[in-house]
């Protein structure tokens, strides 16, 4: 009988515990990034321009006064699904955001998505999320990884270039690099090499360029090896002789370290600093003042998912708790972001227009990557139709 | 495409990673055969020694001042390290030598991350070495390179004859060969030790100056080449200063010409995403299959100083 008080006790404390239905008092976002060692400068664009956005929402998302938790993935995809596992099950987020790198998307992909928690990816978009394994619960703010490959492809393809070489680190984002280039590009390949990732002298590749004598070379190098290549291809004259195109190599991120180097070097994005719309003009000029350097694509695709979800949430005033309708919301995209018109793709990743890029000082006298033109228009990604949403 | 040209310059950027290996990889083997440690954190004093000189290039607006003045400042870091760590393991066992220097890199490379920041430091390339210059008809050779080859020659000829020719160097055959002897004889041998240490640690700063304006100047950049100077010291023998020259220069060229001919050679009769895939990792493995076949006729590596 003792048992019997003490469990009616229990059971009555527990419903008083519980909070009545209705609008929820607040936002639970869990952002993950790669915050600590290789990476982590990539990491700390994201989250700072993730916080602009949330900062200039007064720190209220939708209105709702919203709680982030930063958590460090360390590049490491076991400790990426934990961090999912603790963020979804423990601390029982509405939405988590952010990852930079696919191997950790991947990782902790299906332990947010089955939850029915809704996962909005600032950065990485590796190809069996935009395809098979796509979720009404997960969201890109990005691209598809092969999107920024093919654009350059197509911008290499316009130019008239009939001879490419080919230099990619030896790793799969590497190599899924040249598979998206290689699917616009129609000219000659004259030559494909795949250093080993992280190798810190290009000399020989280098050498093997010159002696191809390609109209244009298209590299992909991880990391802080970019930075290197760029500077020894320069030493050895080639930046002038044969145009550089590359993807997340000569960007905001690595200007500062190459200075008069890149100027000249191509590239493909969705979105440059100097775009020419409000929204991205307001973003700049804001970044600029709060942080004092020049926000790269992964600081726009992050205030693009914090205005996102400020949109969405307010859209279906603040009741977060109906994941169908903020998931109605969301994939109707109601913000105007900085790259000009965003729409989704059936598959939750965006169809956007991508810009060609190139190197140059501006007005200012900074470096930036300047806006040349559109390239592909309305670009959606090929995986789309292996999604069976709708 | 294979051209005569295209060798040739291959073989000078062999020669060229050959050298900076050798003046890291020096320092190395003397440690290693006269005070009879293995320092792992010698590749923290190449990196140190390269944001040292990055960072005073950058205030003084010289390279060449960046790199003499880091010199110093690299003998009292690594006196530091020798008086706070390493002295308290000369007596102790290789493996206990192994993971306390091991502890240092990884100490030294988060210090270096919360100084310098994890981006990379950029050096400005001295105007005077930048550019390329025309060797031979078709042989166009970044300048900067050719006078890393230089110096290095220059620095393995110096140490020829302080080794071959000085007190010091005799000191150091000797204390190579047998430390136990050296001591019985009377020689300080704490002083030879501060010496030999010293004198590798500026050898490693060098080489980590001499990299900045061509590569990034990164934490944990002393990593990667550690595991090679590991490789010359071991084909080379240890405490050998000519054996660490002949291995590093064997090392750099067939690293380099591997993996500049390696990959079309086997695309000639695999199809190309699997040459591709095999050529870079044989590239790699070059080495260390150089390094078997050197052990295998000579298991104490080329010029072993010690006997018996």
């Amino acid at each position: 009988m003792n048992r019997g008080i003490i469990g009616l006790a229990a059971a009555l404390l527990a419903s008083l515990l519980t909070t009545p239905a209705g609008a929820a008092d607040k936002l639970k976002v869990g952002f993950v990034a790669t915050l600590s060692g290789p990476g982590s400068q990539l990491g700390q664009n994201l989250l700072d321009g993730f916080m602009l956005g949330v900062d200039e929402t007064g720190g209220k998302l939708g209105g709702l006064p919203t709680e982030i938790s930063k958590n460090d993935d360390q590049f490491k995809p076991d400790v990426g699904r934990q961090i999912a596992e603790r963020l979804v099950k423990r601390d029982q987020v509405d939405i988590v955001t952010g990852v930079i790198f696919s191997n950790v998307m991947m990782a902790l992909y299906n332990t947010v998505v089955d939850q029915k928690t809704i996962l909005i990816g600032s950065n990485a978009g590796p190809s069996p999320i935009a395809g098979k394994n796509c979720s009404p619960y997960f969201f890109s703010t990005s691209w598809q990884n092969d999107q920024p490959h093919a654009a350059v492809g197509e911008y290499v393809q316009q130019q008239g270039v009939k001879r490419i070489f080919l230099i990619a680190s030896n790793y799969a984002a590497g190599q899924d690099a040249i598979a998206g280039f290689k699917s616009r590009f129609k000219g000659e390949i004259v030559g494909e090499i795949y250093p080993a990732i992280g190798q810190p002298d290009y000399a020989a590749e280098i050498a093997q360029i010159a002696a191809a004598q390609p109209d244009a070379v298209y590299a992909f190098i991880a990391s802080s090896a970019a930075v290197n290549f760029a500077r020894q291809y320069s030493e050895a004259g080639l930046m002038k002789k044969i145009p550089l195109y590359s993807a997340f190599m000569i960007y905001s991120l690595t200007l500062p370290q190459l200075g008069d180097v890149a100027l000249g070097a191509r590239s493909a994005a969705f979105w440059t600093p100097d775009l020419d719309n409000e929204v991205s003009k307001h973003f700049v000029a804001a970044f600029r003042k709060k942080y004092n350097y020049i926000p790269s694509v992964y600081a726009a695709q992050a205030y693009d998912s914090a205005r996102l979800i400020d949109a969405a949430v307010r859209e279906i005033g603040g009741k977060v708790e109906d994941k169908e309708a903020l998931i109605k919301a969301l994939a109707h995209a109601p913000f105007k972001s900085v790259r000009g018109a965003f729409r989704y793709n059936t598959n939750h990743f965006p169809i956007q227009d991508f810009h060609a890029t190139e190197i140059i000082r501006d007005k200012a006298g900074d470096l930036i990557e300047h806006d040349a033109g559109v390239v592909i228009k309305d670009f959606a990604d090929s995986y789309a139709h292996e999604c069976p949403m709708k | 495409m294979i051209s005569p040209t295209l060798v040739l310059v291959q073989t000078l950027n062999g020669v060229q990673f050959g050298v900076m290996l050798f003046l890291f990889a020096a320092g190395l083997t003397l440690v290693l055969g006269i005070m009879n440690l293995v320092n792992l954190a010698h590749g923290s004093l190449y990196m140190l020694g390269a944001y040292y000189t990055a960072t005073i290039a950058q205030w003084t607006g010289s390279f060449v001042i960046g790199l003499v003045a880091a010199l110093p400042l690299i003998f009292i870091t690594g006196a530091a390290i020798e008086w706070v760590v390493l002295r308290r393991l000369y007596t102790r066992d290789h493996l206990d030598q192994v993971l306390a220097t091991f502890g240092l890199i990884l100490l030294l490379n988060e210090a270096a991350r919360l100084v310098w920041g994890e981006g990379g430091l950029y050096v400005e390339m001295p105007a005077l070495l930048s550019g390329s210059v025309r060797l031979a008809p078709g042989i166009i050779y970044p300048v900067y390179r050719l006078t890393i080859i230089a110096i290095g020659l220059a620095i393995a000829v110096a140490l020829y004859v302080i080794v071959a020719r000085t007190r010091l160097g005799m000191l150091i055959r000797a204390g190579a060969s047998n430390r136990e002897m050296v001591e019985a004889l009377g020689i300080d041998i704490r002083l030879l030790f501060t010496a030999v240490f010293g004198l590798g640690a500026m050898l490693a700063a060098l080489a980590g100056g001499l990299a900045g304006p061509l590569f990034s100047v990164n934490p944990g950049m002393g990593d990667s080449v550690l595991i090679l100077a590991l490789v010359v010291v071991v084909i080379g023998g240890i405490g050998s200063i000519r054996g660490s020259f002949l291995a590093a220069l064997a090392i750099g060229i067939v690293d380099t010409i591997g993996r500049a001919f390696l990959p079309g050679l086997f695309a000639a009769f695999l199809p190309r995403p699997v040459a591709d895939a095999i050529g870079p990792a044989t590239a790699s493995v070059l080495i260390y299959l150089l390094m078997a076949v050197v052990l295998f006729f000579r298991p104490q590596g080329l010029f072993p100083a010690r006997h018996g």
